[in-house]
């Protein structure tokens, strides 16, 4: 039976933003980096935060912070960038700080709390209670829709 | 037995033998009396049969089988090339085609090909096709046939190909191998024999039959007749190599013999099979007095050593070996801008050095990846002969220059767009016959599809000489459309109009047909070819027809540009689309309606910010007396782009985005810098309107 245990468990990397703790699976992430120079690209949205060479890939890089209107906040010695593999190719978040892989049993993974007006609502897959932790789970496909058009006003 | 491991040899050798199908299909329509054709058809075909039905694809075997009875029957005389016989052909062919593509898919290769090989069969035994009747008058001519002392019969065919033959200093051999009486695999030993003898010359005869030698349905004995150049001797020795043979026995069939033979078949037109007394000499006698001069066995010798030099290379590996070079060019940029940084003299040296070789292994990686493009020209005949069928029109295809070489990356993109050209020429330029007759053209139309190099670039024209562009319904139609103004229409040239088919929603056709589609083609074709870094433009004179020329880069993935800054950002501008750098006093800078201007000997060029283009804050060089400009092109019409500064000419190896940015305004991909910075490529086509 210890076997079926394994199998309803996933491991995920937490990480933080603005205090609060969200996870993703591990199986999506390739890496992550510290400070890396990023190129930025005109015409996109602000979360959009530019390029990076990843080992002679570029990489784009999206500022979870901003993607989920946040509180802008400067790149500081916890920030990092997780790498993580969405359709195929690779994407870096920005995010607070990411310390943490843990495995979360599914039968703990619930459908979000419905609450009126949450900005981030969409973006989410659904909240795992670990102990006394509450981790948000990611809605990868959501937050990496790409980006069809850049922003073409005024022309 | 396990044959994936051969599955790709296989498609990629089926599609050969079919490709060489089609183009000899072709080339026998326009001349349906060359036996010769007839007969590499047929070999075409043999080769496939045999090596599907080694490959358990039972369907294609069949069907190839039949067709090689229809070609048999051809080149025996017994029935004649006509258009609809070679309609079945050519169906049959297609059908093949799609069973491979099936079977390269992943597919089992099934096809239900019952009705085709009926059809097949019918055409065989002379039965009229449909409704159409074939007068089967060629059947009835006198059957000739020789009998050799080898007891091997010859028909007319064959004795003609041995006599062209021998005028072009081949031999005819008849070659007699006796296996060992204990011999276990009878066939295997025929494989490697038909396997040495075939890299030395051609074969044309065996007894018993391929098929009798392939069911093992002989006994000790069988005699291949071989076309050759080479050595009766050498050849014994090579043949003898193979094990469990008892012996080979050569025998030279001379040409005098086979005059000697043809005139008594004149003279005497008996249809019976007629045994001649046939002139055999001896081996060794032939060698001493055959006359095939020293100059000609040389000459053939260095062409086959040539031939052999050529290796298969997988695909993937020329990626990872460019992959790998890319690398290496981002860091000869490093060590470049190390090296002008430290300005040791040795270190100078040496990086110059390094430049160089780098530069000269990227000629050989680049040129490796090149393929010619009949790759993609080699599928068009047979589509013009469809489609001209089907329009009922008359068309010739001339194609020049397929041989060009072109970089892997461009051909696979580069198909679509010409078929859809192609069929545009075909569809709306060539006029129907009766009215190419009343305007005193040809009633034939030709489409001559032409490649070649030009500096750094490779072309392709499509030219017709059908009805060119009308320019009163081009600009009826753009102007219906809102494509342009009214008021604009009488300034444009010819050229200009010709090229609004290009823009999108435009179709002239009177009604919308299959062949060219719905307009949303041409100006696809256009979008296509830029996104390649190419270019198209169009000539045409009414009346007299219409020249489609697409310019291409050589290749896609490393490309000389112009590194600006812009408010410490580096940017890069390919080479391809700039004309030439200025630098500007301010005052130069006119305005004509808001727009900023300059008069750049004698025109008016458009000045494009980039800082407002790129959306950047900074733009302290607002001050500045002096600016500096990058005036690139798009066709015909020019810009100035303000930048910071330059910072000089570079090698650069070009990346994408990503699946995530798709469609960024004015950038057409990234690269990495010699410091591992990310540098975004200007898309100048998106920056001229």
């Amino acid at each position: 039976m210890t076997k079926a245990a394994e199998v309803n468990e996933m491991k995920v990397i937490v990480f933080q933003l603005m205090n609060k703790e969200y996870a993703i699976g591990l199986d999506v992430v390739e890496s992550i980096e510290k400070s890396l120079s990023i190129t930025r690209v005109p015409r996109m949205p602000s979360y959009v935060k530019g390029v990076l060479n990843l080992r002679g890939v570029v990489t784009p890089v999206v500022d979870l912070r901003e993607r989920f209107d946040m509180e802008y906040k400067e790149f500081d010695e916890t920030s990092c960038i997780i790498i993580v593999s969405h359709a195929g190719s690779e994407v870096g978040l920005i995010v607070d700080d990411a310390n943490d892989v843990m495995d979360v049993p599914t039968s703990a993974i619930g459908p979000q709390p419905e609450v009126v007006g949450s900005v981030e609502s969409e973006f989410i897959s659904g909240v795992a209670k670990v102990g006394k932790r509450l981790l948000v789970m990611l809605n990868l496909e959501k937050v990496l829709q790409p980006i069809k058009k850049g922003n073409t006003d005024g022309f | 037995m396990d044959v994936s491991q051969y599955l790709d040899m296989f498609i990629e050798e089926s599609k050969e033998h079919l490709q060489a199908c089609s183009e000899q299909l072709l080339a026998l329509e326009n001349n349906p009396d060359d036996l010769a054709i007839v007969n590499e058809v047929f070999r075409a075909a043999h080769t496939l049969k045999g090596m599907s039905a080694t490959m358990g694809y039972e369907d294609i075997a069949d069907l190839t089988h039949k067709m090689e009875n229809v070609l048999d029957a051809i080149r025996n005389s017994k029935i004649s090339v006509t258009t609809e016989i070679l309609d079945v052909v050519f169906e049959a062919v297609d059908d093949l085609e799609l069973m491979v593509q099936d079977i390269e898919s992943g597919g089992n290769g099934k096809k239900d090909v019952s009705k085709l090989v009926d059809t097949l069969n019918r055409i065989e035994a002379g039965q009229p096709l449909d409704l159409v009747t074939e007068p089967a008058a060629t059947t009835e001519e006198p059957f000739i046939e020789v009998v050799t002392s080898t007891g091997i019969h010859y028909d007319e065919f064959e004795l003609t190909v041995i006599s062209q033959s021998a005028e072009q200093g081949f031999n005819a051999l008849e070659i007699t191998v006796t296996l060992r009486e204990d011999c276990l695999l009878k066939v295997a030993r025929v494989f490697m024999t038909f396997e040495i003898l075939e890299k030395s010359g051609e074969v044309i005869k065996t007894v018993p039959t391929v098929e009798q030698l392939e069911n093992e349905d002989f006994d000790q004995k069988f005699t291949i007749v071989l076309l050759t150049q080479e050595d009766a001797e050498d050849l014994k020795a090579k043949v003898l190599k193979v094990s469990e043979i008892e012996d080979v026995h050569i025998t030279y069939i001379t040409d005098e013999y086979v005059q000697k033979y043809k005139q008594a078949a004149l003279n005497t037109k008996d249809p019976e099979p007629e045994v001649v007394e046939t002139i055999i000499v001896p081996v060794a006698e032939v060698a001493t007095t055959k006359e095939v001069p020293k100059e000609a066995v040389k000459t053939k010798k260095a062409t086959s050593s040539n031939s052999n030099k050529t290796i298969r290379v997988n695909i993937d590996r020329l990626d990872i070996l460019m992959n790998l070079f890319e690398e290496l060019v981002i860091d000869r940029g490093r060590l470049q801008s190390i090296a002008s940084e430290l300005h040791n003299p040795e270190l100078n040296e040496s990086v110059e050095r390094m430049t160089r070789v780098s530069g000269d292994l990227q000629n050989i990686i680049l040129n490796m990846r090149m393929v010619p493009v009949e790759t993609v020209f080699n599928r068009f005949p047979k589509m013009v002969r469809q489609l001209a069928r089907d329009l009922n029109k008359k068309i010739d295809l001339e194609i020049v220059g397929a041989e060009t070489e072109l970089d892997r990356t461009v051909i696979d993109e580069i198909g679509d767009p010409l078929v859809h050209l192609i069929r545009n020429a075909l569809d709306h330029g060539i006029e129907m016959p009766e009215e190419r007759i009343a305007n005193g053209k040809p009633e034939i139309g030709t489409v001559t599809l032409r490649a070649y190099h030009s500096g750094n670039h490779v072309f392709i024209e499509l030219e017709d000489d059908g009805a060119g562009v009308n320019r009163e319904r081009v600009v009826g139609k753009a102007i219906e459309r809102g494509i342009i103004s009214p008021e604009a229409a009488d300034s444009l040239t010819n050229k200009q109009v010709a090229e609004l088919i290009l823009a999108s929603g435009f179709s002239t056709a009177a009604s919308i047909t299959d062949v060219s589609g719905r307009g949303v083609g041409l100006d696809v074709v256009k979008n296509t070819i830029e996104s390649l870094g190419g270019h198209i433009s169009i000539d045409s004179t009414e009346g007299k027809g219409s020249l489609f020329q697409v310019q291409l880069p050589l290749t896609l993935s490393i490309i000389s540009v112009m590194l600006v800054e812009l408010d410490k950002e580096i940017y890069a501008i390919p080479l391809s689309s700039i004309i030439e750098t200025a630098i500007i006093q301010k005052s130069d800078i006119l305005n004509a309606h808001n727009q900023p201007v300059i008069d750049f000997r004698g025109t008016i060029v458009p000045l494009v910010d980039l800082k407002d283009i790129f959306e950047m804050k900074n733009r302290s060089n607002e001050e500045d007396e002096f600016q500096s400009i990058v005036i690139v092109r798009k066709g015909e019409s020019l810009a100035g782009l303000v930048v910071d500064s330059f910072i000089g000419q570079q090698e650069i190896v070009l990346k994408s985005l990503g699946e995530y940015l798709q469609n960024v305004f004015a950038i057409s991909g990234a690269t990495i810098l010699g410091n591992g910075q990310v540098a975004l490529i200007v898309d100048c086509n998106a920056l001229i309107k």
